[in-house]
């Protein structure tokens, strides 16, 4: 046992080191993490796409991916190497996450060479982004239950129907697209799959209001848009093999960015306010739930450090990579309950000049029933746990083997 | 970054697993549980010769010299059989005090029999009921003797020396008992009296030693600071135990709730039980790589060993103790019952949890060593 890097890894960290104190500033203590908060000014797309260009000029972009397609087939662990050294400098807010997280693997792996040789170049320069229409109204966990349809006319197809929860639709060029095809046969056997040019006639952007007033999010509504034929992926009806490849990059990314610190912090927190007229911190009550906190919040770290160890050998990260976000998001969120009740009445107030550390638990707790919903709920994770890791048998399912357009639908659907 | 046991280590660990699923299936622990025996005899001579209990013991003391990484895989497998041997007390507590503190003299003369296992040691701290503390040792030592109560005393009825924290002229430090000293039929030393106690877990025995001016000598140069050390490094140790001996649980019970079926089909495919399931893995997951991070600071006598034997100790009581309710629970009840093994589960971790100080002492220990790294 050992924490340090393999010779190779060395190597390869000091190179890309090298290249960032080059192109980048350090990152000064107090800067702060910025959980899911609102930033999507003009600004920000502007200095993202600068940023993204110069690592794609360096090939820095898209280190994974193929050296033909402008990446330089960089192993699982010197991606975390990179994302580790650039997580020490000040870059742009991070706007291609989906399409170089999710959008380019699902296109390299099902994509025509016609469309890898159409999409790809532009999506790692940045010159292009990219944003995930998947979820609807109706279709969140049971995603296969998706109602937007696409209608063959000629050689295009025509779509209607509603997304949600599209990150980034307003300043996006294009978007992958799940839609049903086929509403006679069983729903995952009706989907199919598109790219979208976010600039079509009949696509029509709502921004939605996050309960903590960021607008991350989006409503996009399709209305009578075309979307030629050649802009499909995959075969008609294979819609939902292809969105799963797009699913498996998404819950990667996900989850890794759950920090520890800010529940160790709760001790120092804690020294701030009496308790019967002692510091909160020396009371046994509050002692042992920041401990419970922070025994659960070193138990993620070292469990991403086992999964780091077999990205470093070359092997496939063990189930344990699954934890992170089911634990760490409820941990987060009950941590920044806990100092909210520590600072008593003033927990409730979201002014940064009369509750303590300017509000920053308050903003976290706003933030954190996001995170356990995106990217699949606690639920669902906990489903994926129990079928996949622990080989338990899956739900009986209400509407297995029943035609789409047979499958009930509750009140709040209708 | 290699934050993984060594394939050599792993192989230690199969050849453990091995061995005991053939000289310790689950009801070699029911025999020691429904039996008058302490400690099953046999299985301890042989775990010596698979040179177990020497893991740690340099060779010209006759151990094996494993190193405290392969210790931790034996605790493991040890935990996974709930084998109903002292090997806690007498490895991770007596033994490292020894090598930790001992004297060259005591060395020799304890550590030979320990790795053959000729000897069993033990560690008696608690007094009293209540949370087990430095400060509420009261136990005395005046010139030379011992006086004062122990209990419990985890493997006190069968140890042949206890390692004992007692105060000598308000000062507290550490001493060695030699129970065998001067001793006749029954193996105990003048003004010692020993009484088995009826134990929570049965396969596991414990006793209450009354020290009446009996021999001891002081273990090297101890204090306080030893005690305290001393316990880290058996916290860590027991942890795997813990976590070794809940993933059992958790895979007994998994293939429990597979193959019972109600209203048609298995029980494992509701969800009320499946995210329960999904939640007890991770707990175990997360002892697991708490315990790792601990054993490395063991193996490496690591300054971060004061916070990683903490929360290595939590979190595998905690999930053990987690997972052996669940246990029953799922089972219905028939995991009520004498005849299912659940309740050997149930009652070891119970046992693990408490002789080492309790979850709460631990917190509240952790809180203090962060202040204190946290202020320097």
């Amino acid at each position: 046992m050992d924490f340090n890097d393999t010779s190779e890894e060395a190597a390869f960290r000091t190179e890309a080191r090298t290249w960032l104190e080059a192109n980048a500033e350090r990152i000064t203590p107090g800067d702060t993490d910025g959980i899911m908060e609102e930033a999507d000014t003009p600004r920000m797309v502007a200095d993202a796409k600068v940023w993204q260009k110069k690592k794609a000029d360096a090939g820095w972009a898209c280190i994974t991916w193929p050296k033909e397609f402008g990446g330089r087939g960089a192993t699982p662990m010197q991606n975390v190497i990179w994302n580790e050294e650039q997580a020490k400098f000040q870059t742009p807010r991070d706007i291609y996450g989906i399409g170089i997280g999710m959008c380019g693997p699902t296109i390299l792996t099902h994509g025509t060479p016609e469309q890898k040789e159409r999409w790809i170049p532009k999506l790692l320069s940045g010159e292009e982004i990219w944003c995930q229409l998947f979820s609807e109204p109706s279709a969140g966990s049971d995603l296969a239950g998706l109602r937007s349809t696409a209608v063959k006319d000629g050689d295009d197809w025509i779509i209607n129907g509603q997304k949600i929860w599209t990150t980034g639709a307003h300043f996006c060029d294009w978007g992958i697209l799940v839609v049903r095809t086929d509403p006679n046969v069983v729903k995952h056997a009706g989907l199919s799959y598109f790219v979208v040019d976010m600039h079509s006639p009949g696509i029509e952007i709502r921004p939605i209001t996050q309960i903590n007033k960021g607008q991350g999010f989006n409503e996009v509504f399709f209305s009578d848009v075309r979307i030629p034929d050649d802009q499909r992926i995959s075969e008609i009806g294979n819609g939902w093999a292809v969105a799963i490849t797009t699913l498996m990059n998404e819950r990667q990314s996900i989850g890794s960015g759950l920090g520890i610190g800010s529940v160790e912090d709760l001790i120092q927190f804690a020294q701030n306010f009496e308790i019967d007229g002692a510091p909160a911190i020396e009371d046994r009550q509050v002692r042992e739930q920041i401990a419970d906190y922070i025994v659960k919040a070193r138990g993620l770290k070292y469990t991403s450090l086992r999964t780091l160890t077999a990205l470093s050998q070359g092997r496939p990260p063990g189930p344990e990579a699954s934890i992170g976000k089911l634990v760490g998001a409820v941990l987060q969120q009950e941590a920044a309950s806990f100092a909210m009740e520590l600072a008593g009445a003033s927990g409730a107030l979201l002014d940064p000049n009369e509750t303590p550390d300017e509000a920053a638990w308050q903003e976290r707790y706003l933030a954190l029933p996001g995170l356990r919903i995106a990217g699949g709920t606690d639920e669902v994770l906990r489903n994926i746990i129990a079928e996949r890791v622990l080989g338990l048998p899956s739900d009986t399912r209400a509407d297995k083997g029943i035609p789409f357009r047979d499958i009930p639908n509750g009140p709040v659907n209708a | 970054m290699n934050f993984d046991f060594s394939d050599e280590q792993k192989l230690l660990q199969q050849t453990t697993r091995d061995y005991l699923a053939e000289h310790s299936p689950l009801s070699t622990c029911r025999d020691i549980l429904e039996s008058d025996q302490s400690y099953a005899a046999t299985l301890w001579k042989g775990a010596a010769e698979m040179g177990w209990q020497g893991a740690v013991i340099p060779e010209q003391y006759g151990g094996a010299e494993f190193g405290h990484l392969e210790l931790a895989m034996i605790a493991y497998e040890v935990g996974r059989a709930l084998a109903p041997i002292p090997f806690g007390p007498s490895v991770y507590v007596a033994t490292e005090a020894i090598l930790e503190f001992g004297s060259d003299a005591q060395k020799n003369q304890w550590l030979p029999k320990l790795a053959s296992g000729e000897a069993i040691g033990t560690f008696a701290f608690a007094e009293k009921p209540g949370q087990n503390t430095v400060e509420a040792v009261a136990a005395t030592v005046t010139d030379g003797k011992l006086s004062g109560t122990k209990s419990p005393v985890v493997d006190g009825d069968i140890a042949n020396f206890i390692i004992v924290a007692a105060r000598e002229k308000g000062a507290l430090s550490l001493y060695i008992v030699d129970l065998d000293a001067g001793g006749g039929a029954g193996g105990t030393a003048p003004g010692i009296k020993r009484t088995t106690l009826e134990s929570f877990d049965p396969s596991r025995s414990q006793a209450r030693v009354v020290f009446e001016g009996a021999g001891c000598e002081r273990l090297g140069v101890t204090d306080a600071t030893s005690i305290s050390v001393l316990l880290d490094r058996a916290a860590v140790l027991t942890a795997f135990e813990q976590v070794g001996a809940a993933e059992r649980a958790f895979e007994i019970t998994r293939e429990f709730i597979l193959g019972r079926f109600a209203f048609g089909k298995p029980i494992a495919a509701f969800q009320a039980i499946k995210h329960r399931m999904a939640d007890l893995w991770c707990e175990i997951e997360l002892a697991r790589s708490n315990a790792y991070y601990a054993a490395w600071a063991l193996s490496n006598n690591d300054p971060e060993l004061s916070v990683a034997s903490c929360i290595a100790r939590i979190q595998a009581s905690q999930a053990f103790e987690k997972v052996t309710v669940e246990m029953i629970e799922f089972h219905g009840g028939v995991g009520y019952t004498w005849e299912y093994d659940c309740h050997l589960f149930y009652r070891r971790a119970k046992l693990l949890s408490a002789s080492l100080g309790t979850p709460k002492h631990w917190k509240n220990l952790l809180i203090d060593r962060l202040q204190a790294q946290q202020a320097a």
